[in-house]
């Protein structure tokens, strides 16, 4: 079986968990709607208007949401012992992470996908060929910190206090794309014409190719047995 | 029986560049305040330089030692490696709170401001944060060999996130310029003060080694009595 045919074949196994039950989903959907719900009084609204929060806001939102769902990517292989069925069957350990990273990404960009109208209602920003944009570029980051995050998820689950490790290692690791989205999508709103995000848009692509890259080369390490 | 006499060599040569580290301290303190002239417009303040830059830039290469020795953990799976890149990730960590601390002390008299987002002391924040976690994670796995993987992974990854996080902080400096007294790049430094400055340098090195030596050779004593 070939890595990319087993990959999808786990990650499929790990869409249909999740589908099946739809608690995971549903609580880290809920997670980001309070978030933005806590921004929004998190301000004096007298003195900070919400469009000028909105993109710092946006994306903080889904940094936590992503943190929050990749914390509990491998949460199930832990509670039923399925990690030793995964590195018993035939297939590499790139093929494992793989499936891995898909299935979160999935997670991920389901959790934006709702995020994205849910912001868009509460910080009335004008829907316009910007917001399209915007989606890219939450796809984006994802794609990148999403390989990241399957990687430390790996080890992080077989540590104590495993809630709290992964976020304090993740949330270093999303400085570089929040960071670049939040300049972006401030230009974005603000009208600012595409070419002005076009050397934002190239380093989170970098950063895609560098951390997809390296999470397939260091993942392996975090499975020895 | 020869490992251990290892440990017990290497706690001895750490203690030993320790103390010699300690006596040319206690020189850089002399030639900093009473021989190199005060600078003209920062007066006394500015003479933190002469600790601040040598911590910042030792604790910079203590964190990418990290990582190119995890690199080399994961090529190699020898323990000494891990041991150093532990003690290594240890001593890079005091030298961050060294820089952390002397920062602001120099920033409020200069720049008017505890701290400002320059990217240079973002990165090393940033660096000290994650290597808090890295030192953390350490301590949350109890078998050694895992403990080492692990450890690698995330010291190859921090050395990884280095040049993105230099690049968007330096991104979000020049997007919102603030105003700053003075800049932090300085002119040409006079001789009297490169002098003392090298110097500083040189004294850094030396207690970083001296540190990494003892808590090498302790990580290594533990892993013999384990």
């Amino acid at each position: 079986m070939s890595v990319i045919r087993a990959g999808l074949a786990i990650a499929a196994k790990d869409v249909r968990v999740e589908l099946a039950s739809k608690t995971a989903l549903a609580t880290a959907i809920t997670f980001a709607a309070l978030v933005l719900v806590i921004f929004n009084f998190a301000r004096d609204p007298a003195e900070v208007k919400l469009e000028v929060l909105a993109p710092s806001v946006l994306w903080v939102t889904s940094a936590f949401a992503g943190v929050v769902a990749l914390n509990r990517s491998f949460a199930m292989e832990r509670e039923r012992g399925a990690m030793e069925g995964l590195l018993l069957a035939p297939v590499s350990r790139s093929a494992i992470y793989l499936g891995k990273y898909l299935a979160n990404l999935a997670f991920v960009l389901v959790v934006n996908a709702v995020l994205l109208p849910l912001f868009i209602v509460f910080f009335n920003v004008a829907p316009g060929s910007a917001l399209g944009w915007i989606a890219l570029l939450l796809v984006l980051a994802a794609t990148g910190y999403v390989a990241i995050g399957t990687v430390l998820a790996a080890m992080t689950v077989r540590t104590r206090f495993a809630d709290l490790m992964m976020p304090v290692l993740l949330l270093s690791f999303l400085i570089p794309p929040v960071l670049v989205g939040v300049l972006a999508t401030t230009r974005l709103l603000g009208g600012r014409p595409i070419s002005e995000i076009a050397g934002l848009v190239q380093i989170l692509v970098l950063y895609d190719v560098v951390f997809v890259t390296l999470g397939f080369m260091l993942f392996p390490a975090t499975m020895d047995e | 029986m020869t490992d251990s006499h290892d440990s017990d060599r290497l706690i001895r040569v750490g203690k030993w560049l320790t103390g010699i580290g300690l006596v040319a301290m206690a020189g850089l303190y002399y030639l900093a305040l009473v021989v190199t002239p005060a600078e003209r417009w920062q007066g006394a303040a500015q003479k933190i330089l002469y600790i601040h830059a040598p911590a910042a830039l030792t604790a910079l290469a203590a964190f990418g030692i990290v990582g190119i020795v995890s690199l080399g953990y994961l090529f190699l799976k020898d323990p000494r490696l891990d041991a150093f890149a532990e003690a290594s990730a240890e001593v890079g960590l005091a030298f961050g709170a060294i820089m952390l601390t002397t920062g602001p002390m120099w920033g409020r008299p200069v720049w008017g401001s505890w701290w400002q987002w320059e990217p240079r002391l973002t990165l090393t924040l940033l660096l000290v944060l994650l290597f808090i976690g890295y030192r953390a994670m350490r301590t949350a796995i109890d078998d050694p060999e895992e403990r080492a993987r692990y450890s690698a992974v995330i010291g190859i990854m921090a050395l990884v996130l280095v040049p993105f996080v230099h690049l968007s902080v330096y991104l979000f400096r020049t997007i919102h310029p603030q105003p700053v007294i003075l800049k932090p790049s300085r002119p040409t430094l006079p001789w009297e003060m490169l002098r003392t400055f090298l110097f500083a340098m040189a004294v850094f090195a030396i207690q970083y080694a001296g540190f990494v030596a003892l808590r090498y050779g302790i990580g290594r004593r533990r892993a013999e009595a384990a």
